[in-house]
């Protein structure tokens, strides 16, 4: 809209619907006023603050998810789309509200939940708790930042998610002071991510610059109208591109992988769980609105390159972590080889996107995302104890002797291992057979084959780490080595992921049918 | 007709007591260690009962599904819990319900019993589960899951390389499984097969209202046979099963030869052949010659090793060969076979493993050059071991000849030079067993083997029922043919109805 008069006339904004993001942000500011001017907070205070917020934020992400389709927040429905849930454009078009978002908002709001519980045990241990207000500050705006990605309908929006979620993290790499790991995991972290958010930039530009907008509706419309002259389309070609590099990088997809063994290996366990689910999910979640919602004009050209990164991350990620003795490492490529699984998804997504009878690539990618966040903060939560004191025991050997010591644990991180290689009922096996449904659903076969035996290959890597846990003979090194300890939060937030890893596996029907509206 | 029926979901039952006695063993164990064998012998032996009770229920001449229970699973997905057994199955599934309690009773692991047993029994839970599922991705849940217990209890009860084939193992199946997950759905999702053509997974709506293309059903098929390939295991997909076997604790070894292996030989049969009859038609002369090779093969292998256990490890590639060659072969007869000699190779092979794990803990060797003599210092444990092992020779008399002859009569119709070339697979199991057998138990008696402890009555006790099973089906095999053949005749008709294939019928005197 232009305005009209002297008077700059903002966009309505429809404040209960954006009610989730601002919780997080509110409570992100809270806590850093009260750090900066209030006393010290009783132990754990300011951890329950954070996690209040966090899950605030989810619950009234699923009140506003079974309010939709009512009158009772305003916005306009989207005529594009023929699906049944009303799609409704927030502040003048800037922000899509719907299903999805809402999903999303929910993947985010636990990931910052568990992960500040896990956080808290580990700044105690490590003795950084004086850090903690700021820790889960930064915890929520990353939150915040996903979610916006998620939300945004415009790549304007979306790159200010986008700056929001890297510039958190860069500093929660680097929260463990005293750890030159940490320090230089968080400089690794920030300089490739910099560059990666200047090509994404980029790719903005030369969009804008070959439809005339950066609004997803506007620029799809731009494109639609439009489609033959060659004015745009090599500009609008290089921009495509470009994006999925920068999207690409955030989302860890080979080639554009190389930061993330490194990071995750030195970011604060807790951390790196983090990175693995929710920054994920804000990343996998903008590039399916890039690809699906604004620029689906050009899955043509886009879905190769992306069938390609599909099958590179699958395999690099599966082999490479068969290489590794190092377990945040070997978890790292293990992650690398999800986000394999979740291209499968988007591949399959793409595909829906050249016929009207919408497929399950959608759906499936963000039911994906949210039994892998839950799992990934569980597995990091164990390896985060296994770690000890100094967060450095974290090579296989670490785990030498943990069913003999802490067999609970041990029983825990079994059956999260086992999930994460997608044994039949585990909430794994659930999110694996969803995408590998769809991409069969829209005929890519041979995608689907590769992506079972990388599973495979990276079933090898969770089997080193259960002998290491179960068979591996203590050795003369283990005697000397503090024994693991179970704080109370991290044990419940391993008791939770354990619980939903194995109730979503037995009883997934009511889940996959709410993923279902996601579209 | 009216299908068998009893007042409870028995089959259920058949998966839940397993799994709920593993849960307890697990749970009771942590407190009174004491109680963990009991509790562990009680619900396989409570399973057990079930079996045999639902033997004697089932209605022999009836070929249809019975006891079956179906509720909706994941509805979006049109999944079910679908639950049946027919004359395929339904031995299949005594014979699981045997064979564990056996094993419980019978043999002791060296440390921890109560993960042992808890593995144990989810185990019989899963294998019971992939016996009676009749909804693909029920079955597919089942199968998989087998592989977590199984794996745990090679490499945390095995010998020296127990790491290495557990994970060999391990690998091996799941890179089949990734194949025919992927047939899987693309089967239910192509084949449409629900009401108003929604996508099913239902097993009898998918074979009797999905219909493919020649060549996508052949590449489903082959999705399919991929993983029960590996785990019959067929030539040249074997190289797993050595090591497994080998490494593997007695009580693993018997379990994965008597009932494992069949998930195979059985998929191939429930799953491979009866959705996609024209593919399993097409392919027919493939999987022949693997069978016969790896009939031969594993015999040829089988008379090189110096290991016992190797010796009837290889023994069980060739006699599974001899089943495949019985399914491929599509005629009744030589299906009969090869559901029968799943069991016969189940209970024989069974207590080969059991007879050499004695052995093992009496000698701690299983080299065939350090045992000689055995037979003077513990005859009745030299007889056992003969009967048995003439049972899987295949002596007529004793339960081996009668699966293995209706495997080669009825094959011999329609494949006949496969046939030929299986028939010499016989005579040199009587070579490697008998030579085996010699060398171990014949001979002048050494100093290291004449303390060899004559079988106890513990151990007489565990193989009491092996005998008499192998000798009762041997003489009498009638109740056991009367049931299973309806349902082989029926899944003869189903291939006829599918594919045109006429059976060829022996033909009389002055037939042409």
């Amino acid at each position: 809209m232009t305005p009209t008069a002297d008077v700059f006339v903002g966009p309505p904004i429809q404040w209960s619907s954006l009610s989730p993001m601002l919780i997080l942000l509110g409570v992100a500011v809270v806590l850093l006023v009260a750090a900066a001017l209030t006393p010290r907070w009783p132990r754990r205070t300011y951890a329950l603050v954070a996690v209040g917020g966090a899950l605030a934020a989810v619950v009234v992400a699923v009140c506003l998810w079974h309010g939709r389709g009512l009158s009772a927040w305003s916005g306009s429905a989207d005529p594009t789309t023929g699906s049944s849930d009303p799609v409704r454009f927030l502040v003048g078009g800037a922000m899509r509200f719907d299903a999805f978002a809402l999903w999303l908002t929910v993947i985010v709001g636990l990931a910052v939940a568990l992960s500040v519980l896990v956080t808290d045990d580990y700044l105690e241990r490590e003795g950084l708790s004086r850090l903690a207000p700021e820790i889960y500050a930064l915890y929520l705006t990353a939150g915040l930042g996903a979610v916006v990605m998620g939300m945004a309908n415009d790549l304007i929006v979306l790159f200010l998610g986008l700056e929001i979620l890297s510039l958190s993290l860069y500093v929660l790499a680097a929260s463990h002071r005293r750890r030159t790991q940490s320090q230089e995991s968080a400089l690794k972290y920030f300089i490739l991510g910099g560059v990666a958010s200047a090509v994404f930039l980029y790719g903005v530009a030369l969009i804008y610059g070959a439809s005339g907008s950066t609004n997803y509706t506007r620029a799809l419309a731009a494109f639609v109208q439009n489609i033959s002259p060659h004015r745009s389309e090599a500009m609008a070609l290089a921009g495509v591109g470009l994006l999925l590099v920068g999207l690409g990088f955030k989302a860890a997809a080979v080639p554009f992988h190389m930061w993330a063994p490194d990071v995750y290996q030195g970011a604060p366990t807790p951390v790196t769980g983090f990175m693995a689910s929710a920054a994920k999910a804000g990343a996998f979640a903008a590039m399916l609105r890039v690809l699906v919602v604004a620029l689906p004009t050009w899955s043509a050209d886009y879905r190769p390159i992306v069938w390609v990164m599909a099958v590179l991350t699958l395999v690099v990620g599966s082999v490479m972590a068969v290489a590794q003795t190092n377990v945040k490492r070997m978890l790292a490529f293990s992650s690398i080889s999800h986000a394999g699984f979740l291209l499968v998804g988007v591949e399959a997504a793409i595909h829906d996107t050249t016929h009207a009878h919408p497929g399950d690539g959608v759906p499936s990618t963000m039911l994906y995302l949210l039994l892998y966040a839950v799992l990934v903060i569980g597995t990091f939560a164990v390896v985060t104890l296994v770690g000890r004191t100094g967060d450095g025991a974290t090579d296989l050997a670490g785990f030498r002797g943990l069913a003999r010591q802490r067999p609970v644990l041990a029983v825990a991180m079994t059956v999260l291992l086992v999930a994460q290689a997608g044994v039949p009922l585990t909430s794994g096996f659930v999110a694996k057979f969803g995408v590998i449904t769809a991409a069969v659903g829209e005929h890519s076969y041979a995608l689907a084959i590769i992506a079972m035996v990388a599973a495979v290959i990276a079933a090898y890597l969770y089997l080193r780490i259960m002998i290491s846990m179960w068979v591996a003979e203590p050795d003369a090194a283990d005697a000397g080595r503090e024994p693991v300890g179970t704080p109370l939060l991290t044990s419940i937030v391993i008791a939770i992921a354990v619980a939903v890893t194995v109730v979503v596996g037995v009883a997934p029907g009511w889940l996959i049918s709410l993923a279902q509206h996601v579209r | 007709m009216e299908h068998a029926t009893v007042g409870f979901p028995i089959l259920t039952m058949l998966v839940a007591v397993p799994a709920i006695g593993a849960l307890l063993t697990a749970v009771v164990g942590r407190k009174r260690p004491e109680f963990v064998k009991l509790t562990a012998l009680l619900s396989s032996v409570l399973t057990g009962a079930l079996s045999i009770w639902l033997m004697a229920a089932f209605h022999a001449h009836d070929g249809g599904f019975q006891f079956v229970s179906k509720h909706p699973w994941i509805r979006t997905w049109g999944i079910s819990w679908h639950l049946g057994v027919d004359g395929i199955s339904l031995f299949l599934v005594v014979l699981t319900g045997v064979l564990f309690p056996l094993v419980i009773a019978g043999t002791d692991p060296h440390h921890d019993h109560r993960a042992y047993l808890a593995w144990l029994l989810l185990l019989e839970a899963g294998v019971m589960g992939s016996f009676i599922a009749l909804d693909l991705f029920l079955f597919f849940a089942f199968f998989e899951i087998v592989l977590v217990p199984m794996y745990f209890l090679i490499a945390g009860w095995g010998y020296e390389q127990r790491v290495y084939a557990a994970t060999k193992f391990f690998l091996f199946t799941m890179v089949g499984s990734a194949f025919m997950l992927v047939g899987i759905i693309t089967t239910a999702v192509l084949g449409k097969a629900g009401p108003n053509g929604s996508v099913s997974f239902d097993l009898v709506d998918l074979a009797n209202h999905a219909s493919f293309a020649a060549t996508t059903g052949r590449w489903l098929f082959f999705a399919f046979a991929v993983a029960f390939a590996v785990k019959i295991p067929l030539f040249p997909l074997h190289t797993w099963l050595p090591d497994a076997h080998t490494q593997a604790p007695t009580g693993g070894s018997v379990i994965l030869a008597g009932v494992l292996l069949k998930m195979g030989t059985y998929g191939l049969l429930r799953f491979g052949v009866y959705l996609f009859p024209e593919a399993a038609r097409w392919s027919r002369p493939l999987f022949l010659t693997l069978a016969v090779i790896g009939i031969l093969w594993g015999a040829i292998a089988a008379t090189m090793q110096s290991d016992l256990k190797r010796l009837v490890a290889y023994s069980s590639v060739a006699h599974l060969g001899f089943i495949v060659l019985g399914i491929f072969a599509i005629t009744s007869q030589s299906a009969t076979g090869a559901v029968m000699q799943n069991i016969n190779h189940g209970i024989s092979t069974g207590a080969l493993f059991v007879l050499v794990g004695m052995i093992y803990e009496r000698r701690h060797t299983r080299q065939i050059s350090e045992l000689r003599g055995i037979q003077s210092v513990a005859p009745v444990f030299a007889g056992v071991f003969t009967v048995v092992m003439l049972s899987s020779i295949g002596l007529p008399g004793l339960n081996g000849f009668v699966g293995e002859y209706l495997v080669l009569i009825g094959s011999f119709l329609t494949a006949r030079w496969w046939v030929v070339v299986a028939t010499a697979g016989v005579i040199l199991a009587a070579l490697y067993l008998l030579w085996a057998y010699q060398r171990v138990f014949h001979g002048p008696v050494d100093d290291a083997n004449r303390g060899f402890a004559e079988l106890r009555w513990r151990e007489a006790a565990v193989l009491a029922p092996f005998v008499a099973i192998v000798v009762f089906t041997g003489i009498y095999p009638k109740p056991m043919l009367d049931r299973i053949e309806p349902s082989v005749k029926q899944f003869i008709a189903h291939v006829h109805d599918a594919t045109g294939y006429v059976e060829p019928q022996p033909a009389g005197e002055g037939a042409p």
